[in-house]
């Protein structure tokens, strides 16, 4: 253990059935220093951050925590408290219906009789010196949410925490409140506290880091001084990309589109969970949103078809003005919609895979118009064959079949209803070589055959073989949009880390 | 690739409750044959009628197999059970009978009428609950508790009187047989509800779309589904259900008593659903295997009234079996049974197991 550490794991495992979350990650947090948690979603942050506050159980490894002997038994958030360990999640989970005093001491206080006036006169101590703009007496609902998770904060500082883990603690705050948030966290590291520091938002990451850690795919990618890793080479580490082998990938996309004419365009839409953007597509066009996993291309595209709720914008097609607010426009404008999570947003696990692929050309034949039997089992033979679907039979739920298997059912529902513009949010996830092949093959035959595809995916160099415009979003903004000879993937990758390389 | 199904596979979740009811029916064989016997005897308004312990299991289900269709139905659609179906009953039966009052005379057209507009004000109570339901995502057991709990009390409202007795031969050709056909004619409202759902199934979507929105309300939107609509229109299907069974109810006895009027229904319904093998979490559903839970129900209750059971051990007894039934078709034993079974099936139809799983 170094000597000015104040936790160190060493080789964490942790796996859930199917997946390993956390494969010999190592972690050290010094004292009186900010350390970035990053990777992309699903890279391990939050199980490692669970392990350390004892909600999950590691499988193997250890834990050291400064002033412990031996290894720090955390096997719950109650050990880990009592360990010094702290963590204020994004979401507030104080009362708000309490005091801030109350809010401070609840489940604190060890005797039956409790002195409230010296708690409120202590709290008001804390706050001062913190410098957090609440009285002791106020009602926690009355804060803004800022200062409700600054109050987290300094309860978690008044407990003489010694490892603090801020979980995206910025994401529904302002600038200004963020910049109040950092003079906390400033302040603190003074104090001596180490803090965790888990955002997707990069410049945040330099404003207020020494180091960093990256993860990927629960391993761990390596720990760095924030002031020697450039925000570009951050990116290609959590994408796992080597910036110098990127530099000469061809790209075999799209031919040149000559001057189609625009199918869909969008200004200035935006949704309950997309900031208002621009978008044209034009007829047999492929193109494709990128950025960083929570970047915002699935809300944006989800925007398009009218998932979320549409707070704004005008919408054409083909010129003509056209009002989309909700998934059944959307398709009665022939857009299609191959949502990112298909377990949860996709697939109806126990309907057949007959039923799963005519549901959306049901829909838009009609309540009254129901299909008969023969034709259902005629469309689905008919595409079962086309995409060769792996299934036993028609009547097989389609919960049973492989993640291809059933993807490929859902591009076969979309595909049924003949649309004009359909857009694919990580087709290939989680998808074997083999189908994610097929799967942009498929994409490009469409295009071909002038239909216009949105194609997302997690992967660049999917998106270099069948896009030939990507449009770069970061923090939930487009900033770029690359074609031609652009489309590199060192030139993504600068694109969607900003900035200089 | 597409083999022919076997049998059993096509019977799904309804093995279960056929075995039970098979058991049951070989369990009476075996204690008393007689049990089975139909004859053939002369009512008190002169027709001539079956008579056995068969045809009044069959004859007595019917108010339950009704409301157990449109419970499965609201079940599919909501992942929940409406447990005021006995309370809006009373209201169903109160409005046919304060028609009928208001009317004057008792003819087919008022009957007709009675019938309509019980069936408009059943609808609006059910559309009420499927509001709570539907648009504010109240829980279905809350929601309907309410209804649950007053709708008695509306009922007594609507009809100030107690018990109003409905004198006039048509009532009790509703209630009981028609002329010249010897089987009771509330079974021949479980056909006509039965028929009429069907039709609904076969002109319209309802069927696919209230599944899709039971099992995955958020995938069925982002299919053009509009999950609302789907869960309001289960209520008012529901609401068709119970007012058919309320005025067979009413016209079964002659009079209406708000207070005993389909007592105690909404539990039963719910369990001929869960028995027929229908998930009380919504999704899949067979309105065949509510129905046959329906008749299991009442097979049982029928069965022990002939052991002479004393009638206030009835329903501890009930319970018992059901018990059994239940646990039989839960989904842990389901999967013991077909790991066991998937023992004795040969290597090709392995090979397709394989497959799917691939």
């Amino acid at each position: 253990m170094q000597n000015d550490a104040v936790l160190t794991m060493r080789g964490i495992c942790k796996s859930f059935p199917g997946t390993k979350a956390l494969d010999h990650v190592d972690f050290t947090l010094r004292k009186g220093e900010i350390h970035a948690l990053m990777g992309e979603n699903g890279a391990g942050k939050s199980t490692l951050i669970k392990v350390l506050t004892g909600v999950y159980e590691k499988d193997s490894g250890s834990i050291q925590m400064e002033g412990i002997q031996g290894d720090a038994h955390i096997h719950s958030p109650q050990d880990a408290q009592k360990a010094g360990i702290s963590t204020v999640y994004q979401e507030i989970t104080l009362c708000p219906n309490l005091t801030v005093a109350e809010n401070m001491f609840i489940g604190r206080t060890a005797s039956a009789f409790v002195h409230w006036k010296d708690y409120e006169k202590r709290t008001d101590g804390i706050l001062q010196s913190l410098g957090i703009p609440a009285r002791a007496k106020q009602e926690l609902s009355r804060c803004s949410l800022a200062v409700q998770q600054m109050v987290a904060i300094a309860r978690a500082v008044d407990m003489q925490c010694k490892v603090l883990i801020l979980d995206e603690p910025t994401s529904s705050l302002d600038e200004k409140e963020v910049a109040m948030l950092f003079d906390l966290m400033r302040d603190l590291k003074n104090r001596g506290v180490g803090i965790v520091f888990v955002t997707h938002f990069l410049e945040q990451v330099y404003e207020v880091s020494d180091r960093i850690t990256v993860l990927r795919n629960g391993e761990l990618v390596g720990e760095y001084p924030a002031a020697a890793l450039p925000q570009v080479e951050l990116v290609a580490k959590m994408m796992g990309k080597d910036l110098n082998e990127l530099e000469d990938l061809a790209q075999v996309g799209q031919k040149s589109l000559g001057s189609r004419e625009t199918l869909y365009e969008a200004q200035g839409l935006s949704s309950t969970e997309s900031r208002p953007f621009d978008f044209v597509i034009r007829q047999g066009e492929v193109n494709g949103f990128t950025g960083l996993l929570g970047s915002g291309r699935s809300e944006s595209v989800r925007a398009i078809f009218g998932a979320d709720r549409v707070t704004g914008g005008r919408i054409k097609i083909k010129g003509k003005p056209v009002r989309i607010t909700r998934p059944h426009d959307a398709m009665k404008h022939g857009i299609g919609y191959l949502p990112e999570d298909r377990k949860r947003d996709g697939i109806i696990a126990d309907l057949s895979v007959r039923e799963n692929i005519i549901l959306a050309m049901q829909v838009m034949k009609g309540f009254f118009h129901p299909m008969s039997r023969s034709q259902m089992e005629k469309f689905a033979d008919e595409y079962i064959q086309a995409l060769k679907i792996k299934t036993a039979s028609q009547d097989t739920p389609i919960r049973s079949l492989s993640g291809g298997n059933q993807q490929k059912v859902i591009l076969a529902r979309w595909l049924l209803t003949h649309p004009d513009y359909l857009i694919l949010d990580e087709p290939t996830r989680g998808i074997d070589v083999g189908t994610k092949l097929e799967i942009q093959k498929l994409v490009l035959k469409l295009a071909e055959e002038n239909m216009s595809v949105t194609f997302i995916s997690s992967e660049i160099e999917e998106m270099l073989r069948v896009c030939s415009r990507l449009i770069v979003m970061r923090d939930r903004k487009i900033v770029g949009e690359l074609t031609g000879n652009e489309l590199t993937q060192s030139q993504v990758m600068k694109t969607i880390a900003g900035g200089e390389l | 690739m597409h083999g022919k199904k076997k049998w059993y596979a096509s019977l799904g979740q309804l093995l279960i409750p056929l075995v039970a009811m098979a058991l049951l029916i070989l369990f009476n064989l075996l204690r008393d044959p007689g049990f089975f016997s139909i004859g053939l005897a002369t009512n008190s308004s002169g027709n001539r009628v079956l008579t056995g312990n068969i045809i009044s299991i069959i004859d007595s289900a019917s108010e339950l197999a009704i409301i157990s269709m449109g419970m499965t139905l609201v079940t599919a659609a909501c992942g929940g059970q409406d447990i005021s179906v006995g309370a809006v009953g009373a209201i169903s039966g109160a409005v046919f009978v304060k028609v009928l009052q208001a009317m004057g005379s008792i003819s087919v057209g008022s009957v007709l009428l009675g019938l309509l507009l019980c069936c408009l004000a059943t609808i609006l109570f059910k559309l009420f609950n499927g509001t709570l339901v539907a648009v504010f995502h109240i829980q279905p057991m809350i929601a309907t508790l309410i209804l649950y709990s007053c709708g008695r009390s509306i009922a007594y409202w609507i009809n100030g009187d107690a018990t109003p007795q409905l004198n006039s031969p048509i009532i009790s050709t509703i209630g009981m047989t028609l002329p010249g056909i010897p089987v009771p004619t509330p079974i021949f409202a479980v056909i006509l509800v039965g028929l009429l759902l069907v039709l609904v199934f076969r002109l319209t979507t309802t069927q696919l779309y209230t599944q899709t929105v039971g099992i995955n309300q958020g995938a069925a939107r982002l299919n053009g589904i509009h999950p609302t609509a789907v869960k309001l229109l289960s209520f008012a299907l529901l609401g068709v259900c119970v007012s058919v069974a309320a005025v067979t109810g009413v016209c079964r006895l002659g009079q209406l008593n708000h207070k005993t009027l389909l007592a105690d229904i909404e539990m039963d319904a719910i369990l001929a659903v869960a028995i027929g093998g229908n998930s009380l979490g919504g999704g899949r559903f067979r309105l065949s295997g509510s129905i046959l839970g329906a008749y299991i129900i009442q097979m049982l209750t029928t069965t022990l009234y002939a052991m002479n059971v004393a009638p206030v051990n009835v329903k501890a007894y009930k319970a018992v079996v059901i018990i059994i039934i239940v646990i039989a078709g839960s989904p842990v034993v389901k999967s013991k049974l077909t790991a066991l079974w998937a023992k004795f099936r040969t290597g090709k139809s392995d090979s397709i197991r394989r497959k799917e799983a691939d």
